[in-house]
This record gives structure tokens, sequence and C-alpha cells, in this order.
């Protein structure tokens, strides 16, 4: 594999993408805890949670804010940091290789 | 009205395909729009071709008859985005410039990758392609009144005008027309719904087009002994008595009674009697026929028809009728005891029949999560459309709708669509595999959409990974809401008291006309729209897969621009019409299980070689080619076994060699175990070289 120390670019795309897999695997966590929920205490789902919702209504459309949520959280931590030349965005105009 | 707002829509979205078409000169203009899309119209474009009638018609009429279960699919079909956008979307850009295969074999360059890729795109391609034109003719059939063929036919010629003209910039900006249209009818209607807010009484009786009429089901007194019941009611003769499981509460037994009964009737003219049958005057030709027959009493005319009724001992016995559709065994088709015409039609069904007290008879407008509370309240009661299918001593097939009355509380939580919940009487096993079922459904749901072969496309007809991002970021943003909005459609179709018994996909647009025409045919059109662009994203990757990925192994020698964007259009052509022939022949399958069935087909073939390309240092080529076969060969298998299909054959569906619907939870794991083991099992043979990174 390739030895040579990581450019400032690579050193970055590197630390999104360890953002991304922890962010995704908190989301996943969540996920499944819904899943589990719904599987195993289907009746819990019932009990009134936020805002005169049950727990269903808001675990539901609370998975769906939170997505959207976490979208926005990333795409500030993926902000081209200061002296990083050309940011992560290699270019490819034109669509050809 | 509806046939020309159904028109102008088509027309509109040949227009714009026409216009942006000219800029898809060249094999990077054909295939991936330049690379030139910006980030926020590829982001809207997203959404829709991913929002597909599925998402629309499916999932609204899906929460319309289940509740909260519809919901689910909206929950699973938006998380997946999260894989997309954190884990594939950047290095999915970085990694490649056509296709989905570029990315995945830009490490080990082996022919091998590229074709197993591009089979996996072309097969999931046609699995989403199936319900998606099966859609079409469901739609077009009751709205412009032609043929469910035609509807089809529309949608493929359509779309291989789009494609094969305007390869992707058409597509995308079809999409994004699209993706516009669909957010914002989506917005109109619930705010609509919130400002009618929910009354007992709202069953509209209006009747247009493409509609059914409504009706005030009617309530008899009876006393019950035994088996038998007595009416109280002149004329009336109790024909037969069905009982069968309730297969929505598991234990409980309904209970139906064919009554011969007597209904107005009045001379039109010298060959047929006019009857009032279900609140309609429907004529009747001669004066008997299957079922039915003329019957004077007191100089007054009647016609006697047969029609089942609901026995219903909740309060004090009754008997609530219901409608029927009876198929004799000499073929005659009778429906609620006539025959069938354009004057007896299924009646619309559902409703809110209770309130919490203090609302009284309505809410009046509420606010978005005040609705939501409303329907929750375990005071609210909700009729919904419930049918039962079984055969009668005469060898006639029937299927009852009755209204099924159940409570807030349990119409919004998990359990009417997956039966979760360990039911008496009924085998551990049955309710560890509905569970698994479940599981699976929500696992396939989670990692197909970031492995659909329409959406990886998308990442490279914008300039850089930045862009891919944001447009994810947009996307998410545009399909949350819009998932977010499915949940007012569906409860606001209940409200309205307008679905159609016979088909949930019909809620959404059923809903619109509660509201008037002009929404109604808008609605329809946006619906057909739908179609169009999640089918051109599907034709355009299938034609990218087979242009750039097989023809390269296929033909095996360097293939020119020109032949390439020739060949991707001439696929196209062929998928198109492939997808046509399809969509005719399979036109009773069930549009929201087939969609389910892609995804756990792409989760399973693409997303691990994906997922491990990317993460695991020892993947190599054969790992690859191996994981994509597996995952495509044991999800399309077990598919093919499941107790769905088995029925499908005409077996008993118990006995069918898999035992869940969803390949899911056997097949992804599979696919990752396989990589794993077969990486692992060719770490030292020569793998081709890298190209440059």
């Amino acid at each position: 594999m390739d030895q040579r120390s990581p450019t400032p670019d690579e050193s970055f795309e590197r630390r999104k993408s360890a953002i991304g897999i922890r962010m995704t695997l908190l989301y996943s966590l969540v996920y499944a805890g819904f899943v589990a929920l719904s599987v195993f205490q289907p009746a819990w789902m019932g009990v009134r949670a936020l805002f005169g919702l049950n727990l269903a209504v808001t675990y539901g459309l609370g998975l769906i804010i939170l997505a959207i949520l976490f979208a926005l959280i990333y795409n500030q931590l993926c902000r081209v940091p200061n002296g990083s030349a050309g940011g992560s965005g290699a270019q490819t105009k034109g669509g050809r290789p | 009205m509806t046939v020309v707002v159904f028109l102008v829509f088509v027309a509109l979205v040949l227009a714009v395909s026409s216009y942006t078409s000219r800029r898809a000169r060249g094999v990077g203009g054909y295939f991936v729009a330049n690379s030139s899309i910006p980030w926020g119209i590829n982001g809207i474009a997203f959404a829709g071709g991913y929002l597909s009638v599925a998402s629309f018609l499916g999932i609204c009429g899906l929460i319309a008859f289940f509740g909260y279960d519809g919901f689910l699919y909206s929950i699973g079909f938006l998380a997946g985005w999260i894989v997309a956008l954190f884990v594939i979307a950047e290095p999915m850009k970085r990694r490649g410039t056509f296709t989905f295969s570029d990315a995945l074999n830009r490490t080990f360059n082996h022919p091998g990758i590229q074709l197993a890729a591009g089979l996996s795109v072309l097969v999931v391609s046609l699995f989403y392609l199936v319900p998606q034109m099966v859609g079409a003719g469901v739609l077009v059939e009751p709205l412009l009144g032609i043929p469910h063929y035609w509807g089809v036919i529309i949608v493929g010629s359509v779309v291989i005008v789009i494609v094969a003209g305007g390869g992707m910039t058409s597509t995308t900006y079809v999409q994004f027309f699209n993706g516009g249209l669909l957010l914002l009818v989506a917005a109109t209607l619930t705010l609509a719904v919130l400002a009618r807010g929910v009354g007992t009484a709202d069953r509209p009786l209006e009747e247009g087009a493409g509609g059914v009429p409504s009706y005030q089901f009617r309530e008899l007194p009876v006393r019950v002994q035994g088996d038998s019941v007595e009416v109280a009611l002149d004329g009336v003769r109790t024909v037969d008595r069905h009982a069968v499981i309730d297969r929505y509460t598991g234990d409980e037994a309904l209970v139906f009674y064919r009554l011969s009964h007597l209904v107005p009737a009045v001379s039109d003219g010298p060959d047929g009697y006019a009857a009032d049958i279900k609140g309609r005057t429907v004529r009747l030709d001669g004066t008997s026929g299957p079922g039915w027959s003329v019957e004077s009493r007191d100089g007054r005319q009647f016609v006697r028809i047969e029609e089942w009724w609901r026995l219903d001992t909740t309060g004090p016995p009754r008997l609530v009728e219901t409608q029927a559709r009876t198929v004799r065994s000499d073929g005659e088709v009778l429906l609620n005891g006539a025959p069938e015409s354009p004057a007896n039609r299924i009646r619309q069904m559902g409703g809110v029949s209770a309130l919490p007290a203090r609302y009284g008879e309505r809410t009046g407008s509420v606010g978005p999560l005040r609705l939501l509370a409303v329907f929750a309240d375990r005071d609210t009661v909700v009729q919904l459309p419930r049918a039962t299918t079984f055969s009668t001593a005469a060898g006639e097939r029937v299927t009852i709708h009755y209204e099924g009355a159940l409570s807030g509380s349990t119409f919004m939580r998990p359990g009417l669509m997956f039966p979760l919940e360990a039911r008496a009487g009924e085998p551990g096993i049955t309710t560890l595999l509905n569970r698994l079922n479940f599981i699976s459904l929500m696992l396939a749901l989670f990692f197909g959409t970031s492995a659909l072969p329409h959406i990886l496309i998308r990442y490279y007809t914008v300039p850089s990974a930045d862009a891919a991002r944001k447009s994810t970021i947009v996307a998410i943003g545009g399909i949350g809401l819009f998932y977010i909005l499915t949940m007012y459609l569906g409860v606001g179709a209940v409200a309205s008291g307008a679905l159609n018994p016979e088909t949930s996909n019909m809620s959404a647009p059923l809903l619109a006309r509660s509201f008037g025409e002009i929404l109604f045919a808008i609605t329809s059109g946006v619906a057909f729209t739908t179609v169009l662009a999640t089918v051109s994203g599907l034709i355009m990757a299938a034609s990218g897969a087979v242009a750039h990925d097989l023809m390269a192994n296929i033909v095996r020698r360097p293939v020119s621009d020109t032949a390439k964007v020739r060949a991707g259009r001439i696929v196209a052509v062929v998928v198109g019409l492939v997808g046509i022939v399809l969509g005719i022949a399979f036109r009773d399958m069930n549009v929201s299980f087939l969609v389910g069935w892609a995804f756990a087909v792409a989760a399973s073939a693409n997303l691990p070689s994906l997922l491990f390309m990317l993460f695991w240092k020892k993947t190599t080529a054969q790992g690859i080619i191996a994981s994509i076969l597996v995952g495509i060969g044991s999800s399309v298998a077990l598919i093919l076994l499941s107790p769905d299909m088995w029925s499908r054959y005409g077996f008993d569906a118990a006995t069918a060699p898999m035992p869940i619907n969803q390949p899911g939870i056997v097949s992804i794991p599979l696919s990752f175990l396989v990589l794993v083991i077969v990486s692992l099992a060719t770490q030292n043979r020569p793998q081709p070289v890298p190209r440059n990174s």
C-alpha cells in the first residue's frame, strides 16, 4: 500500500470519511432501536410521547428529521479547511476520464 | 378535464426533454450530462427520480388502509439516504466517471467486475422497472378510462423518446421538473387537509370523473338466535351464512349473512327496470337475471336482489351493509347483487366515525401536530375498508368489502399490516417469521437505497465530489419533507372518507378529488409524470450499463464514443420495449411489494462490494465478483421460492421452501460473507495492475 505521507487533501478526505462512518453508525443505532421497538415492544409504540403524539409517530418523524439534521451537520463539518488547495472537489468537467 | 390536464403534463415533460436534449451531444453529454448539472438541480432531480409511484400513490394508500405501517416504508426509504450521503456519494464521484462499475473497478481494472456490475445494474433496473410500468397502467385505467396496457405503452413510448433522444441531460431535467411538482402537490394537499380538519360526517356525496360514488351504508337491527338472525323488515329472507377469521385481528370471527331483500324499482321502457341500488339508479334489462328478479307488492314494483351484510354484535346486534363482488360458477360477475355498470360501480368507503369529546363533530382547521395527535387519540374511531374472499357452496367466489372500526391508538402504531405482536393461539414460529419478515424489509430499505442503479448514476452528473455531497443533502431535505407529507396525505385520505376499497393506490388522487376536480386532475397528472421520471432514470442506468460495461466485455476492443452513444440509444429503446412487455405481463402484481424486492436485490448485489471496496484493504477482484453474483442469485432465488410467489404458482403458500417473503435478511449477509471468504482465499492471486488514482 501507499507509504508516502498523505497530502492535506487526502488527510481531509480521510477525516471526512471517518466522520461519515461514525454518523452512519450512530444513525444505524437509532434506526435499529426503532425497528427493535416495533418488533419486540409494539405496545410501547402506543405510549404518549411528545406534543400529544404517541411514541411511534414521534420516533418515526424524529428519524426523518434526524436524517435531515445529520445531513446539514455533516455538510458543515465537510467544509474545505483553510490551507487545503482545491478542497475535495476533484473536478472532472466534460465527463471524460 | 382530467384528460386535458394529463395531456398538458405529458406535453410539458416532452417540451422539457426536447429543450434540454440539444445539450446531450457526445458520450459525456449522453451518459452523464457533461457532469455539468448544478448541485441544487441535481438534488431535486434525485428526489424526482427516487420518489416513484410506489412512494406517492403506494405509501399514501398503505397509510390510508393500514395506518402507521404504511409510514414504515417512508421511514425506511428515507433512512437509506444516510448511507448514500455519508458513505457512498463522494467516493463514488471521485472514483468513477460514467457508471457504478467504474468506481468499483478503479482499483482492480478487472473485466469480470465490469461484467458483473453491469449485469447487476441491468437486473435491478428491470426489477424496479416492472412495478413502475404496472403502476402506470393502474393509474390510467380509472383516470382516462382506457385499458391498462395503454398506460404501459404510453409511458414506455414517452420514456423512450426522452432517454434515446436526450440521454442523461433530458432525464435530469425531467426528474427535476417532476421532483419540484411532486413536492408542490404534496404540500398543497397537506395544507388543504389541515385547513379542512377532521369531521365525523365527512363523506363526500358528489360524483366525478375517475372517482367512485359515495354511499352511507345502512344498518338493520336484528335478533340473533344461534346461527340464525331475525330481521324485522318486510320481504327480507336470509339465504346464506358465512363465517371467516378476521385476518386483521387474527382471532375474531367475522359473520356475514346473505339477505334476499327488495329494492324499489320503476319500469324503464318496455324491456327493463330502473332499480335503486345503494343510492344509485341502476338499469336492469328484462324482468330477471342471475341473482335478481322483479316482484310486485301492494301495486308497487320492486327488484329482489341478494346482498351480503356483516353481523355486528359490539352494541345491540345489527347487520351492517357491505359491498360484494360475486363471480358465479357460470362466470357472470355481480356487484352488490346486480350486473356491474357505469351506475353500479364500487362505492367509496372509509372515514372517521368518532372524535374525542372535546372536538364534537368537527375539529375545524388544525395544525400539523394536532392533526396527527387527533388520529392517534384512543377516542378517535376510524373506519377502514377491509376485504375478505371466500367460496360458497354454490361455487361462487365472493369478495366482501366492509368497513372495520379501529381506535386511533391502534391505527397510529405498528401492527396492522405487519402482524408483529404474538396473537392468542398463534404458533410461536408464525410470530417469529412475521418479525423476521419485517426486519428483513427494513434492512433491505436501509441498505438498498444507496445501491439503486438510477441513484448511483446521478453522482456523475455533477462537476465535483463536493457537488455530489451537496446534491445528496438537497435530496435528503426534499425527500424527507415529502415522506413527512405522505403521513398527512394518508390520514387525510381516511378523513375525506373517499377510499376506493378495491385499490389503495387511488387514495391520494381520490383525496385530491374531495377538494375539487382541478386538484384531482393535477394530482393524477403529477402521479403520471412521476412514473415517467423514475422510468427514465432506470432506462438511463440500464443503457449506461450495457453500452459502457457489458459491451466493452463482449466486443473486447476499443469502442468509439459515437458507437457507445449509438449503442446507448439502441439499448434505451430495447429496454423500454422490454419494460412495456413486462409491465403488461405482470399487471396483477402488487406494486409496493415488487419495489421492496428491487431494494433487496440492489442491497444484496451492490452494497457489500461498494462498502468493502472502500473500507477493507484485503478486498480482491474475485471477492467483488463473487459477492455481486451471489447477491443477485440468492436474492432472486429466495424471492422465487417465497410464500408470495409460491401462491402465485398455485401452490399452498405455507409449503414454500423459503418461509418469509423478504429475502434481505439472508441474502445481504450472505453477499457480505462471500465477499470476505473469497477475498481471503484469493489474497495470493495476482491482481490486475491498478489504474493511477
